[in-house]
């Protein structure tokens, strides 16, 4: 019989080109997840997801209410579309979602990328799209290593057991 | 589950190595476990064990950010003191279970 080979996941690329609060907590909690177990990481942040890196933005994200089928009131009804759309209900749901998280231990975007980066993590930003919103390096959180193309992002794929994970 | 010798003492564990009980529990037994994984136990070690017990005993959950603000130790210390996958060997040493939280 064949020997069935086992290559353990060492190092990992985790990509984030979202902006709304659940894509990047998504990318967030699957980082440090990661950095938890042992495994090398590196979080790539582009498009919206620079929003996440952002001084300015990074801890005002919001959670989409229109536009999100998978959204539910309070109990378990549909939550309408029309209402979503109203001044205030975004902003009301955001933190309701925030107040949930914070029960589960999920610290606020700024402390979790310092919580990756002191387990040793790296934090990026997309150089094609720091471009595009014109952003610079002191634009971005004091957790962003560097402004990185492409090609670089590729480069650190290197190695036997490493895997991109676009979120 | 197995039963192993640790520091002279027969004890049941986890496929993973975790104790099973964990009141039979000893500093000799956690020096014994580090040693396994390659950590050299130090005094700040024990403080984050001690820590780690007394927040299983009173039934609260694990995580790295809860360690990170105990006043114990820094996230960062965290990492360093138990390299590689700092949770997971921190309660192992400490003799508990494994932590089931993603955070």
């Amino acid at each position: 019989m064949e020997k069935e080979e086992k290559y353990p996941l060492k190092k990992v690329l985790l990509i984030c080109s979202k902006g709304n609060l659940e894509d990047v907590y998504a990318a967030l909690v699957m980082a440090n997840g990661a950095v938890m177990e042992g495994i090398e990481t590196k979080l790539f942040f582009t498009f919206f997801g620079l929003d996440a890196i952002t001084k300015k933005t990074m801890n005002k994200l919001h959670t989409a209410t229109v536009g999100n089928p998978a959204m539910r009131m309070p109990g378990g009804l549909p939550f309408p579309t029309l209402l979503g759309g109203l001044p205030g209900v975004e902003a009301g749901v955001t933190k309701m979602m925030k107040k949930e998280m914070e029960k589960l231990d999920m610290p606020p975007v700024d402390e979790f990328l310092e919580l990756i980066e002191a387990g040793g993590g790296e934090v990026y930003a997309c150089k094609l799209a720091a471009d595009m919103f014109k952003l610079k390096k002191e634009d971005f959180h004091e957790t962003v290593k560097d402004i990185i193309t492409v090609g670089d992002l590729y480069a650190m794929c290197d190695g036997l057991g490493t895997q991109i994970i676009f979120t | 589950m197995t039963t192993k010798t640790i520091a002279n003492i027969k004890v049941e564990v986890t496929e993973e190595g975790y104790l099973i009980d964990s009141s039979v529990w000893n500093k000799e037994i956690a020096k014994a476990i580090a040693k396994e994984e390659g950590i050299e136990l130090t005094d700040k070690h024990f403080e984050v064990i001690e820590f780690i017990r007394k927040k299983v005993a009173a039934g609260e959950g694990l995580t790295i950010r809860g360690i990170g603000k105990s006043g114990v130790v820094d996230a960062k210390t965290f990492y360093q003191l138990f390299p590689g996958a700092p949770l997971k060997k921190a309660t192992k040493i400490a003799g508990v279970s494994k932590p089931v939280s993603c955070m």
